[in-house]
């Protein structure tokens, strides 16, 4: 019996099943004990699944040196799936979100209300996508940038569950109608304190790992993952910070009021995007960039200043959401001119992306993940200079609460973190599961189109909208009268809405292709096709 | 691995690392990178310098420019106050028909009306002003309770049905499922609807005439145009406020609703709603 594996896994979750049905049964409101249902089948489920899985044979000390010396890359593989996965789920989510703004007859109470499909939106593309986008490549590409096995054996699996757990709680919550009202940062406070204990065995296996690097230096990428993993554990603690009101109910008071709290959402909701949707995502393009494209990073000096001055900068940006609110005048200058000094840092990396490929410009040409991950570069450059321009009040006052910050934040995140991401993957799943390549090529192609051009329709409506909007709120006739009612300029978005959802509608199926071509590529099949750039060497004459 | 290394394609040195096959080039900083994050970290010390930026141990600095968002804001409002001064006094002292003989001012209180209908008023009466099942058009000339401009402006500042306000138009049609047989309802429905020029079986509007004449002429009117004293809708207009069709005709009948409108006084200034009732009156239905 010894040697029977996973028993201390199998007995946790069958002990967290058994406190779940407690909860379920002494639960002080309707909401917790649906919530605890949902995680006692979750975790229940969980245990069956390791019971049939039990193995009595003892592994050789052979075998488990073996496994030792390996990377451990089984659980970048579920990630990856994870990846597309929630991919698919939050894009389609959000064209759902996007038509029910438009037709709002599409909203079906109580569980399909906007109010509980866009924070679902938000966290499935944000948290289940980018976050297991982050954290499947952060495990490959520290092991590889450091020459050694992931820390902590089975912690990465723990990270891995664990975070899958708390989309899960995060989601049926939402649908629930369990949230503590703070944006991106809805779940309430026994899914907060799950997540904070996911995310510390995340750094100790990231850290661990580097710790027992087999390289002298630290490569730039995971400067980049440490930033993104230590940043957000600060500001996942500090901003749900906050009083329940029983153990064994949904609701929660946070630890500020007034306008420490919004200041404090913001601080945490501005470096989510700076530390979560950039300094993450930068790690992932320090790593990805050069081995696809086959040159070294374009400057180590440009890497070290944009880094520390991108940190330095970030923290401070968040006060820009609260211009001209009851926030002190002080704190919106200083929000705004750490804005506007973030604009470099930001390009920094934009920089030595697109420079990276000097000498290897030709593979825009003909290799189609290059095209991707360059174009993610591309907006990531233009969301950054977007940014700051927006965080200078002049431009806030016209820009705040439309829909152009609506286009900024979809271009910065279909653009730069949707396709950088794509790129990874399209690496990764060959590499993966050892295939000679991808099922298709052709079909990254037309990812790349659809998505990009669905980007752009987004963006480029979402901008058109939101100048529209501002300027009818803002709108007076020449005796000093408004001109227009908030119920007029809603009536006139409609068609932007539409041509919203049909953009979003692209990227959808772009990321459809997507799942389908990766799935193909696991499966082990290879679609007979041209491969773009492998044109026979022998068809070519050089011209004399 | 410290070994320097000439990338072959650039030229350029490496630092000499290498991890998983990535090296890394040792170029400069673009010097326009380098400039224009030194130029923004310039103007961001200047703007702190102008502004209020740097928190103190009691407070922050002001700026030298003195700048503070609340008084940005007053200073705005006064400016408009103060351009629209003279011509919103007069609103206020003069009466309503002194306005609507005055073309100047008539058509700034009507401009100030649509400007405020906009905001507390299209939310149950549509942009355009055309109402819907329950809330009246305000663009046609059927007056529950009176159309000429001072009954507007009562009808605006007291509400209807509003309990709080003293002075709130008020009425009730009693419930007739108590009163009246169900298939005398049905007659009565079918007599009111003859009125509109629908014609109906005779057999049904004849004796509907008859209990119409009983239960229903005292508030109505004998001929169903209804009694602006009580609110009392003319029925015989075609213009239908909260039914649709003979069916929900006699639903009314039988269990009225009533709708209810908020005084608007307790909410806006007196110069608001006198505005308000300028630009409802000059809707099309004025009297």
């Amino acid at each position: 019996m010894s040697n029977m594996n996973y028993t201390i896994e199998t007995v946790a979750l069958a002990v967290g099943a058994f406190l779940a049905l407690l909860g379920v049964a002494f639960a002080q409101d309707s909401q917790f004990a649906a919530h605890m249902w949902v995680l006692f089948f979750a975790l229940f489920a969980g245990a069956v699944l390791l019971v049939r899985r039990a193995n009595f044979a003892p592994a050789s000390p052979a075998q488990k040196a073996l496994r030792q010396s390996e990377y451990f890359d089984e659980v970048v593989k579920y990630g990856v799936i994870a990846t597309v996965f929630w991919g698919v789920v939050g894009f389609l989510v959000g064209v759902v979100v996007a038509l029910q703004l438009a037709f709002p007859d599409l909203n079906i109470e109580p569980y399909l209300n906007f109010g509980r499909t866009r924070p679902l939106h938000t966290s499935a593309v944000i948290f289940a996508f980018g976050g297991n986008a982050l954290i499947a490549t952060s495990f490959y590409v520290v092991q590889r940038t450091s020459r050694a096995r992931l820390f902590g054996g089975n912690l990465g699996w723990f990270v891995f569950w664990g975070y899958q757990l708390f989309i899960l709680m995060a989601a049926t919550g939402y649908l629930l109608g369990i949230t503590q009202s703070r944006e991106y940062a809805e779940p309430e406070w026994y899914v907060d304190i799950w997540l904070t204990l996911v995310w510390v065995a995340y750094l100790v296996v990231f850290l661990g790992t580097i710790l027992r690097r087999k390289e002298p230096h630290i490569y730039v990428a995971n400067w980049f993952y440490l930033a993104f993993i230590v940043t957000i554990a600060m500001l996942h603690v500090v901003n749900n910070l906050a009083i329940p009101v029983s153990f064994l109910g949904v609701k929660s008071y946070s630890a500020f009021s007034g306008v420490q709290d919004a200041l404090t959402q913001w601080w945490y909701g501005h470096n989510a995007v700076g530390f979560f949707l950039t300094a993450g995502f930068l790690g992932m393009m320090y790593y990805f960039i050069p081995k696809q494209v086959n040159r070294p990073v374009y400057s180590y000096r440009l890497s070290i200043i944009h880094f520390w001055a991108l940190i330095f900068m970030y923290i401070w940006a968040g006060p820009h959401h609260l211009h001209y609110t009851a926030l002190p005048d002080w704190a919106q200058t200083l929000g705004m001119v750490f804005s506007i000094m973030l604009w470099m840092p930001s390009w920094g990396g934009m920089i030595n992306g697109l420079m990276t490929l000097s000498g290897a410009w030709d593979k825009i040409r003909t290799d189609p993940i290059v095209r991707m991950m360059v174009i993610a570069v591309a907006f990531y450059g233009m969301a950054t200079f977007e940014g700051p321009m927006m965080s200078v009040k002049a431009v806030n006052s016209l820009s705040h609460y439309t829909d152009w910050t609506i286009g900024h934040v979809h271009s910065g995140a279909l653009g730069w973190n949707g396709m950088i991401t794509f790129g990874a993957i399209y690496f990764l799943v060959p590499k993966l599961w050892n295939r000679n390549r991808l099922y298709s090529l052709q079909l990254v192609n037309w990812h790349f189109w659809l998505a990009t051009l669905g980007i752009v329709v987004y963006a480029a409506v979402m901008w058109v909208a939101g100048v529209q909007q501002g300027l009818m709120w803002r709108e007076y006739d020449d005796q000093g009268f408004l001109v227009y009612s908030f119920a007029e300029s809603v009536a006139a978005m409609f068609p932007y809405y539409v041509l919203r959802a049909v953009g979003g509608g692209m990227f959808l199926l772009g990321a459809l292709i997507m799942a389908y071509n990766v799935t193909m590529t696991i499966l082990g099949y290879e679609r007979r096709e041209n491969v773009p750039g492998a044109t026979p060497a022998a068809a070519l004459q050089p011209a004399e | 691995m410290a070994d320097k290394h000439i990338d072959e394609i650039s030229g350029v040195e490496t630092t000499g690392h290498e991890w998983d096959g990535i090296r890394e080039l040792n170029n400069p900083m673009p010097r326009w990178w380098v400039w224009t994050f030194y130029a923004t970290i310039v103007w961001a010390i200047g703007y702190t310098i102008l502004y209020p930026a740097w928190p103190m141990v009691t407070q922050a600095t002001k700026g030298v420019l003195n700048y503070s968002s609340r008084a940005e804001l007053a200073g705005e409002l006064d400016g408009a106050r103060i351009a629209q001064g003279e011509i919103l006094e007069k609103v206020s002292k003069v009466s309503l028909e002194e306005i609507l003989a005055d073309p100047q001012l008539a058509q700034y209180a009507t401009a100030g009306g649509a400007s405020a209908f906009r905001v507390n008023c299209v939310q149950c009466h549509g942009t355009g002003a055309a109402g819907g099942q329950g809330y009246p058009n305000l663009n046609d000339d059927d007056w529950l309770w009176g159309g000429d401009i001072n009954a507007i402006y009562h009808t605006i500042a007291h509400g209807v049905r509003d309990r709080v306000d003293e002075d709130s138009r008020f009425s009730e049609m009693p419930a007739y499922a108590d009163i009246l047989q169900p298939e005398e309802v049905r007659q009565v429905a079918a007599y009111v609807v003859s009125l509109s020029g629908t014609p109906r079986d005779p057999a049904m509007v004849e004796p509907g005439m008859q209990i119409f004449a009983d239960n229903c002429a005292a508030c109505h009117g004998e001929n169903a145009e209804g009694n602006r004293e009580f609110g009392a809708p003319n029925l015989a207009d075609a213009i239908w406020l909260k039914v649709n069709g003979e069916a929900e005709i006699a639903r009314q009948v039988q269990q009225p609703r009533h709708g209810m409108m908020p005084a608007w006084s307790a909410r806006l200034s007196n110069e608001t709603v006198k505005q308000l009732a300028v630009y409802v009156h000059s809707l099309g239905g004025g009297e």
